[in-house]
């Protein structure tokens, strides 16, 4: 019975099934339209790249893209086209600008900032520690404390 | 007249935690213990009240009680009972109740568990829960009220936002709640040893294990959130800096650099005053994310103006509590003391160093999750912070952390000298740099970025080894097994979570490096190869579901002529609200998914379709799952145990510190 059921299963495999293709027919374009549209807003979804939605305004824009890669426009003059077009809100990487640039070179200001403020504040702490360090005799007395509170456990 | 007891209960609650906010903490300022010992029973009678009213918003979503706005507006007569019940947390008000409600469970957990801690400090720490609780309260009868009356009656309801129809929403918000309102425990403990003026290691001690808890299930909360837009938003990602996404891993980062801080704190009386203002932060990026994510302001700053009372309560409830307790904080935290001294390079240095690159790097998630809603309420035009602006500045910050998080464990406390710690890492070095050139070559093809991923992930491996050796090197026991056994759980916890951040770095590198996906036309028969797995379609048939239809399409998927499994992914149409929704099917594997999405028919039953192969994917969530399970080992340490059981006869601090120098 299980053998019946492998045969009736593989059959339409070995039934010389033909290779799909895929869904738009040249690769090289699509390869590039992945390139840009990962870093494409869809402008009617919640928050989704041009590449993952589903709606059909972003199929159509994706459609307007590959048309403009197949008049071999450049990657940049794409994406100032479609700037223009739409603004910056179109781009996941926002680009570097007077409005943009605290989000920018905040995290890295932010990290150095803060090693630098460790660094400081950990000296001025070294110097403001009194030496509490044992002397032997301190160190016996512990030790001796210890062991005696062991016993008593 | 259900609905109105719920009401009527959350009123009650707020008059509770009226009295639970503001006796126990005068009583605890004057030393009066008659006033102290009002905050167990009234966190109790408080968790009653809110249970109560939990039941009742239960029970209107379960009779379909349409004359409920709430109730009208998030559920439908065909919605399935679990999803009825999930749908108390689906959107608002409901997910607000919730809040309260866990905040309540972590409320009575503390009064039961607390039996070791001084009476004023138990009465300051629910005392300051009660006031929290009080704010949210307080907002929810006012301006939120879940239980607000629809009449005339709907004739049916609205329906649960599709995507939330899912067994993972059902678990993912309580999850996510249970870390975030954990946090509030150890936000209470700050301020209450502010308050006290007693923030010492015990301080730290007692505190910990909270943290630790209320940090477990925060990760796994995370990583069922990811899990869920995985699988059910079928466009294949895991995750995408989505400010929703980050408004829950921002509380994770500062909860992760708090525990570090706490051992710290702990072990050595260090970083007490920083410890503090972490869990402060922890806490405040909770409220943060819970109204970022509930306030409507992320679809727009706009829809957040249209209702000002809704907003205004929020800024103000989040300037009052952050606000308040930075005030504290700086009035209060100076006269905390240093603790012992030690140098940059010592455990304690390169974990403040670590604390510092986390808070860099959850600076940088909060200010590309804030920055466009800013730009837009100032008018200097919209942008969209997207995931290529998080890659660029997240991956230069966290990897020196992962890279000082090989070498903590094995420092010395208070001085480590650089080359001592060069010979004892020089093995694992130069294993993680090994394989850092070639395995990526093994794989298929050698990228920077997943040589880095690789090398740090092994890097955290190895130098978990070293330390596990050394460790057991010194350890008295006799046998292996004895010496193992000696090992003491907390550092098996440690390890193991370390060990889980590497097994999350393995599955976002793969995924990321060796990711095949594929866009198709398929005809029925016709079938494509990816990954080494050969998809066969075989067409698309008509599914009723309890309130969708659906059309599902069956995929034979085969390896070498060898069925491997039968894939089902369907598109659904959700009937009330008239919404589509991809339902990715997905084969799980140790070292691959497979994911077929369903895209759009075509024409003669030929449909758009596309399949992905991800390899060790699963490691992310794994590695989640592992980091959470170090946290449970951790907190299942002896010497919590023993606290709880036994009230710990106080002990002069130095001699706990030399003792545990000691062992």
């Amino acid at each position: 019975m299980k053998w019946f059921l492998l045969i009736i299963l593989l059959v339409p495999c070995l039934a010389g099934a033909e290779e799909a293709r895929p869904l738009i027919d040249n690769p090289l374009v699509e390869a590039r339209l992945k390139h840009l549209a990962v870093e494409l807003r869809c402008l009617v979804c919640q928050n989704q790249t041009l590449a993952d939605s589903h709606a059909p305004l972003a199929e159509d824009l994706r459609r307007e893209v590959r048309e403009m890669i197949a008049k071999d426009m450049s990657d940049k003059d794409i994406i100032e086209f479609l700037v223009t077009r739409y603004g910056d809100f179109i781009l996941y990487r926002p680009p570097l600008k007077a409005t943009t640039t605290l989000l920018w070179v905040g995290p890295f200001v932010l990290m150095i900032a803060g090693v630098a403020a460790l660094v400081l504040a950990l000296r001025r702490r070294q110097k403001k520690l009194v030496d509490l360090s044992l002397s032997e005799e301190e160190c016996n007395r512990v030790a001796r404390l210890l062991s005696e509170g062991a016993n008593r456990l | 007249m259900i609905p109105e007891i719920g009401h009527y209960a959350l009123i009650l609650a707020l008059c509770v935690s009226v009295v639970l906010g503001t006796l126990p903490i005068y009583g605890a300022a004057v030393g009066n213990s008659m006033l102290m010992s009002v905050a167990k029973p009234a966190a109790r009678g408080q968790f009653l009240l809110v249970l109560l009213a939990f039941c009742c918003l239960g029970y209107a979503f379960a009779v379909k009680d349409f004359s409920v706005l709430y109730v009208a507006s998030t559920s439908n007569s065909q919605l399935p009972i679990q999803y009825r019940l999930a749908a108390i947390w689906g959107a608002h008000e409901g997910s607000l109740l919730l809040w309260v409600f866990i905040l309540s469970i972590w409320m009575v957990a503390v009064s039961f568990l607390s039996t070791h801690l001084p009476e004023a400090m138990r009465a300051r720490i629910l005392g300051v829960m009660g006031l929290v609780s009080l704010g949210f309260l307080l907002f929810m009868l006012t301006v939120s009220n879940p239980f607000e009356r629809l009449i005339p009656a709907a004739f049916d309801g609205r329906d649960l936002n599709p995507l939330l129809q899912d067994p993972g929403m059902v678990i993912h918000p309580p999850m996510l709640y249970m870390g975030y309102v954990g946090f509030s425990v150890a936000f209470a403990f700050a301020i209450a040893a502010l308050l006290g003026g007693n923030l010492d290691a015990t301080w730290a001690r007692w505190s910990r294990p909270w943290t630790t808890v209320a940090w477990c299930f925060l990760t796994i909360g995370v990583a069922m959130g990811s899990g869920w837009a995985y699988y059910e938003l079928g466009w294949g990602g895991w995750w995408f800096w989505d400010p929703v996404e980050n408004a829950s891993f921002m509380p994770w980062l500062a909860g992760t650099a708090l525990i570090h801080s706490l051992a710290v704190t702990d072990k050595r009386g260090g970083f007490k005053a920083w410890s503090v203002l972490l869990a402060i932060m922890a806490f405040s990026l909770s409220l943060l994310g819970t109204f970022l994510v509930r306030s409507g302001v992320l679809t727009s700053v706009h829809a957040f103006a249209t209702d000002p009372k809704r907003g205004l309560f929020i800024l103000v409830f989040l300037a009052v509590v952050i606000g308040g307790s930075l005030i504290l904080y700086a009035w209060r935290a100076p006269r905390v003391g240093l603790g012992g001294g030690f140098s940059l390079v010592s455990r304690e240095g390169m974990l403040l160093t670590n604390n510092v690159l986390l808070v860099a790097a959850l600076g940088a998630v909060l200010l590309g999750t804030l920055y466009p809603l800013f730009l837009d309420a100032l008018d200097l035009g919209k942008i969209s912070v997207g995931p290529p602006y998080f890659d660029t500045v997240f991956v230069p910050l966290m990897t020196p952390a992962i890279f000082l998080m090989g070498i903590g464990p094995l420092a010395q406390w208070k001085k480590a000298t650089l080359p001592a710690l060069a010979l004892r890492l020089r093995w694992a070095f130069a294993v993680s740099a090994a394989t850092a050139l070639t395995l990526p070559w093994l794989i298929g093809q050698w990228t920077p970025l997943v040589s880095l991923g690789l090398m740090l992930a092994i890097w955290i491996v190895t130098t978990s080894v070293v330390g596990l050796r050394e460790r057991l090197a010194h350890a008295d026991g006799g046998s292996l097994m004895g010496r193992l056994a000696a090992v003491p759980r907390s550092y098996w916890g440690m390890l193991l979570a370390h060990c889980g951040v590497a097994v999350f770095i393995v599955g976002v590198t793969m995924v990321k490096g060796f990711e095949v996906e594929q866009d198709l036309r398929m005809n029925v028969g016709e079938t494509s190869t990816v990954g080494g797995y050969t998809f066969r379609f075989d067409g698309v048939r008509e599914v009723q579901g309890p309130n969708y239809t659906a059309a599902r399409g069956t995929f034979h998927v085969s390896q070498d002529g060898r069925e491997v499994t039968v894939m089902y992914p369907e598109k659904r149409r959700y009937t009330v609200q008239n919404q589509t929704m991809t339902e990715a099917a997905i084969a799980p594997g140790l070292m691959r998914d497979l994911y077929v999405s369903l895209g759009e028919p075509v024409d003669n039953g030929a449909w758009s379709v596309r399949l992905y192969h991800k390899p060790f994917i699963d490691w992310i969530w794994g590695g989640c799952l592992i980091m959470a399970l170090g946290g449970v080992l951790a907190v299942s340490d002896r010497r919590y145990r023993l606290a709880w059981r036994r009230k710990e006869a106080e002990v002069p601090a130095a001699t706990q510190m030399a003792r545990q120098t000691i062992s």
